[in-house]
C-alpha cells in the first residue's frame, strides 16, 4: 500500500511540485487548495501524512493543524508544514498547534521525500 | 506534469492571477473599500509569488518580493499604517514586481538596479529595521559539516522523549529507523521509568534510549534525524572522537536555528493565527479545475458539428410522411434543446470576466498620466462581465490604444481644465456590460472631445476626403479610424503615430466587433466597442435569393415586411429608399450584391428585411423569401479563402449546402460608399476572422 499524502497549498505551483515529487517517490497524493477544503476532505478519508502550507485563504495551515489534532483520527497522523525561512514565528505557531515537522520552501525534492518518509510510519 | 518547464508555466499563470488579485485588492485599499482581509490577501499574493519564485531560483524576484512582503507583513499587523502614500508605493511595487516576473518569464534581462530605488523605498516605509528587512531571503541554510572527515564516527546518543513528542505525531521508532540509514545502530532501551500496567497512561512517554551509531556522515546528519523532536525530548549527542568541550551540546543550538525563537510549548491555541474567511478577490470557494483551452475548443467544435448533424436530421425528417415522422421530429426537437444547453454550457466554460484585462489598465493610466503631466482617475465598472476567453485576450491592445488616446488627446492638462471650469483631475470611465446578446465596452473621457474642424482639415490635407465633401458630424468623427490619420502635430511616444485608431478598429473587427465614437466638443468623447459573446455560433435568419441561401444575424433584424410600390422611391446616385413610418431606409438588393440569377427583382413581390447595425443605422435588405430561424455554426471564410465584401463567414446548412453569413455593417458601407476615399480593403474585414478551432 503506498502511503497516502494530503498536500495542502493555495499555490498551484507548490501543489504540483509537492505532488509530482512525492508521486515519483511512490506516494499517493491528494491535493487541497486551502485548509478548509483539506479538512472537509480529510473527514471522509484517512491519509498517512498531511503536508500543509501555512498562509492560505479560508483556513490557514495553523488552524488546519489544530483542527486535525482535535480529531481523534488525526491525533497521531504526522503533519508537515511548508514554511519559509523568513517566517520563524509561523513555524513556532505551527509547532504549538501540533505540527510534526516542517519543510522549508523552496525545498529540495530529495529532502521532501526524505522527510516525508521519515515521519510516515 | 513532467518537467520543470511545466511547473514554471503553472507558476507564471499563477503569478498572473495573483497580480490581478493584487491589483484588485490595492484598488480596494486605495478607494477605502478595504476590510480586515484585504491586507492579508495582499500579503498572501506577494508571499505566494515569492515562494514559487524561490523554487525556480529567480533570486532577483525573490529578493524584491521579500522586501515587499516585509512591509506588507508590518502593515497587516497594523505596525505600519495604510496611507495614500503607502498605497501608491504598494501599487508601484506591484508594477515593478510584475515587470520582474515578466522578465523571469521571458528570460529578458532587466537593467541592474532597476528595482533598487523601490526596494529602498519599501525598506524605508517598513521603518528600515523591520524584522528581516535588512537581510534578503536567506538561501539554503549554510552547508552543514562541510569540513568534517569521512572516517567513521561513533556517536553516543541519549534520547528521552517527552509527552509533547507524541502530541505532534512524532514516533521514536521512526526516529530510530531513520538513524539506521546513517550506519550501524545499537539500541539499548531504558525501561526504568515504566510504571505498572495499572498506572500506565497510554499517552505518556516512559521510555528512553541510548543509541550508538557508527557512521561516515557528519554530525549534522545525525542532528538532522532529531530535527523535529529535539524540542520535545531530552537529547544529548556525544561524538566519541570529539573533544570533551563539545559534549552535551544541545542539538538545537546550531546557528541556523538560534535565530528562530523557541517555539512555545503545546498549550491552548493562541487564536491569532486563525483568520477564517481570508481569501483573495474572486470566488475562491468555487471548486475549479484547469483545462487546456484547446480541449475546450475541441468540444466547441464537436458541438458545432452536432448542430449541423441535427439540422440535417431535421431536414430528412421533413421529407418523411407526417405520421411516421412525428415521433422522430419530437426526438430531434428534444435533441436540439439539449444541444443548445450543451452549447451554452461550453460557451460559459470559455467565458471569463473582463476583469483580467481591465485590471491592467489602472497602471497604464497611472503611468501615462505621470508621463504626460496630466491627472486622471480611471473608473472601472462591470469588470465581472463575462466574455469568451479568446476575445478577452485580444481586447488588451485595443483597450490600451483607446486609453492612451483618451489620455493623450482627450484629457486636457490640469491648467487647461481649470481654465475651462472643469476639475483639474480628469475622469476616464472604462465599463463593460451585456447588451442584447453582445458585450459592450465603453471608454469615455471628460476631456476636450474631437475637434471636428481640425479632423476634417487634416483628412482633406491628407487626401482622405475629397475637398468640399459635405460630411456629417458622425462621418467626421469616424475619420479618425481611417488608416494613416493622425492629428498629433508632434508625434509623441504615447500615441499619434498614426497607427492607433485604425488598428483599434481592425482588431475589434477581427473579433467580430465594431467601434463607434460619440463626441461632444469640450465635454469629452465616448468610444463604444461592441463585441459578440462568442465567435463560434450565431442565431440566424435563413433567407432565400434565387436559388441561393443567406444567413442574416438575428440580432440585427428589426422587422420584415412586403412594401407597397408607392413606398419605394428611387434616389439619384443612391439607389432606392423605402419610406417606412415617415423614415427613409436605403434598400440593398442582395441579388445585385452577389449577382444571383433568377431572383425576385421587385421588393414588392419579395420581402424587405429591415436590419440595424451598431450605431443605429438601418437598411432594408431585399430578399425573395424568409426560410426560417436557425442556429448556425460560423465557419471562417477568410481562413480558407479571402475576405469578401459584406460577408462575415459561412455555415453549412442541414441539407449540406454552404450558406454565406451576411455582415450587415459592411453591406451598409458597401451600399453607401461615401464621398470620402475610404480604403475598401480595411472596410471589408470579415465579420468573423478566425473563430477558435474553426476551419
Amino acid at each position: 500500500m503506498p502511503k497516502h499524502v494530503m498536500a495542502v497549498d493555495d499555490s498551484k505551483t507548490m501543489r504540483d511540485m509537492v505532488s509530482f515529487t512525492l508521486r515519483n517517490a511512490g506516494f499517493q497524493v491528494t491535493e487541497a487548495e486551502d485548509g478548509q477544503k483539506a479538512l472537509t476532505a480529510l473527514r471522509s478519508m484517512q491519509v498517512d501524512l498531511v503536508i500543509t502550507d501555512l498562509n492560505m485563504p479560508n483556513m490557514d495551515g495553523v488552524s488546519l493543524i489544530r483542527n486535525l489534532r482535535a480529531d481523534p483520527r488525526y491525533r497521531a497522523v504526522p503533519i508537515l508544514m511548508l514554511t519559509t525561512e523568513s517566517d520563524p514565528s509561523k513555524k513556532a505557531e505551527g509547532r504549538a498547534a501540533g505540527a510534526t515537522g516542517w519543510i522549508v520552501k523552496p525545498f529540495d525534492p530529495e529532502k521532501l521525500v526524505d522527510v516525508a518518509s521519515r515521519v510516515c510510519a | 506534469m513532467t518537467s520543470v518547464d511545466d511547473f514554471k508555466k503553472t507558476y507564471f499563470e499563477e503569478c498572473a492571477e495573483l497580480l490581478d488579485a493584487l491589483y484588485a485588492q490595492l484598488t480596494n485599499l486605495a478607494e477605502q473599500r478595504a476590510d480586515d482581509e484585504t491586507m492579508h490577501a495582499i500579503f498572501r499574493a506577494v508571499h505566494s509569488i515569492k515562494g514559487g519564485g524561490g523554487a525556480f531560483g529567480f533570486d532577483r524576484l525573490v529578493a524584491f518580493a521579500h522586501v515587499f512582503e516585509t512591509l506588507l507583513d508590518l502593515m497587516r499587523d497594523g505596525r505600519v499604517a495604510v496611507t495614500p502614500e503607502i498605497t501608491a508605493l504598494l501599487q508601484r511595487a506591484t508594477d515593478t514586481l510584475s515587470d520582474i516576473i515578466d522578465a523571469a518569464r521571458t528570460g529578458r534581462e532587466i537593467a541592474s538596479g532597476f528595482e533598487d530605488e523601490l526596494a529602498a523605498a519599501l525598506r524605508e516605509a517598513a521603518g528600515g529595521a523591520g524584522p528581516g528587512a535588512a537581510q534578503p531571503a536567506p538561501q539554503q541554510p549554510a552547508a552543514e559539516g562541510g569540513g568534517e572527515p569521512a572516517v567513521p564516527h561513533r556517536y553516543r546518543i541519549r534520547f528521552s522523549p517527552r509527552m509533547e513528542m507524541f502530541q505532534r505525531a512524532n514516533e521514536p521508532l521512526l526516529v530510530i529507523r531513520d538513524l539506521k540509514r546513517l550506519g550501524k545502530v545499537t539500541v539499548e532501551a531504558d525501561l526504568s521509568r515504566l510504571p505498572d500496567l495499572a498506572a500506565l497512561e497510554p499517552e505518556q512517554a516512559y521510555l528512553a534510549w541510548t543509541l550508538e551509531v557508527e557512521t561516515k556522515e557528519a554530525r549534522a546528519a545525525v542532528e538532522e534525524v532529531f530535527e523535529f523532536v529535539n524540542d520535545d525530548c531530552e537529547l544529548t549527542i556525544e561524538a566519541e572522537t570529539e573533544v570533551p568541550a563539545a559534549r552535551r551540546t544541545p542539538v538545537g543550538d546550531r546557528p541556523a536555528e538560534r535565530a528562530a525563537p523557541q517555539p512555545p510549548k503545546a498549550g491552548p491555541p493562541s487564536g491569532s493565527a486563525s483568520k477564517p474567511g481570508a481569501r483573495l478577490e474572486g470566488p475562491a470557494a468555487v471548486q475549479s479545475i484547469r483545462v487546456d483551452v484547446d480541449k475546450v475548443d475541441r468540444v466547441v467544435n464537436l458541438v458545432g458539428e452536432l448542430v449541423i448533424n441535427q439540422s440535417m436530421l431535421m431536414q430528412f425528417s421533413r421529407d418523411l410522411p407526417i405520421d411516421t415522422a412525428s415521433a422522430l421530429i419530437n426526438g430531434i426537437e428534444t435533441l436540439s434543446q439539449n444541444l443548445r444547453e450543451l452549447q451554452e454550457s461550453i460557451m460559459a466554460m470559455r467565458a471569463q470576466p473582463v476583469k483580467s484585462v481591465f485590471m491592467r489598465m489602472p497602471r497604464l493610466v497611472r503611468e501615462l498620466a505621470g508621463q504626460l503631466g496630466k491627472e486622471a482617475h480611471l473608473v472601472i465598472t462591470g469588470e465581472a462581465t463575462e466574455i469568451d476567453k479568446t476575445v478577452i485576450e485580444q481586447l488588451a491592445d485595443p483597450l490600451t490604444h483607446l486609453l492612451r488616446n483618451a489620455l493623450d488627446h482627450g484629457i486636457e492638462s490640469p491648467e487647461e481644465r481649470q481654465a475651462r471650469g472643469k476639475p483639474p483631475k480628469g475622469t476616464i470611465h472604462l465599463g463593460a456590460e451585456h447588451r442584447s446578446g453582445r458585450i459592450v465596452i465603453e471608454i469615455a473621457d471628460d476631456g476636450r472631445g474631437i475637434d471636428r474642424e481640425r479632423v476634417l482639415a487634416k483628412a482633406q490635407s491628407r487626401g482622405l476626403v475629397a475637398p468640399g465633401a459635405a460630411l456629417s458630424d458622425e462621418e467626421i468623427d469616424n475619420l479618425i479610424f481611417v488608416p494613416g490619420f493622425s492629428t498629433a502635430d508632434n508625434v509623441s511616444n504615447i500615441s499619434g503615430r498614426g497607427v492607433g485608431m485604425d488598428v483599434v478598429k481592425r482588431n475589434v473587427q477581427a473579433l467580430g466587433g465594431r467601434v463607434a465614437v460619440e463626441s461632444s466638443a469640450g465635454s469629452g468623447s465616448r468610444f463604444i466597442l461592441s463585441l459578440p459573446l462568442t465567435l463560434a455560433v450565431l442565431d440566424g435568419m435563413v433567407v432565400a435569393v434565387g436559388k441561393e441561401t443567406y444567413i442574416l444575424p438575428l440580432t440585427n433584424i428589426v422587422e420584415s415586411l412586403r412594401p407597397k410600390p408607392a413606398d419605394i422611391h428611387p434616389v439619384v446616385d443612391r439607389g432606392d429608399v423605402l419610406a417606412i413610418r415617415g423614415a427613409y431606409v436605403p434598400l440593398v438588393y442582395l441579388h445585385r450584391c452577389f449577382a444571383v440569377p433568377d431572383a425576385m427583382t421587385d421588393p414588392c413581390l419579395g420581402i424587405v428585411v429591415i436590419v440595424e447595425s451598431e450605431g443605429g443605422k438601418r437598411i432594408g435588405i431585399v430578399v425573395d423569401q424568409l426560410l426560417g430561424q436557425q442556429q448556425v455554426v460560423v465557419k471562417s471564410i477568410e481562413a480558407n479563402y479571402d475576405s469578401i465584401d459584406g460577408v462575415g463567414g459561412a455555415t453549412i446548412l442541414g441539407n449540406g449546402r454552404v450558406a454565406l453569413i451576411l455582415d450587415i455593417a459592411r453591406l451598409r458601407d458597401a451600399q453607401r460608399q461615401p464621398a470620402s476615399r475610404r480604403s475598401p480593403r480595411s472596410d471589408t474585414q470579415a465579420f468573423i476572422s478566425s473563430s477558435p478551432g474553426m476551419q
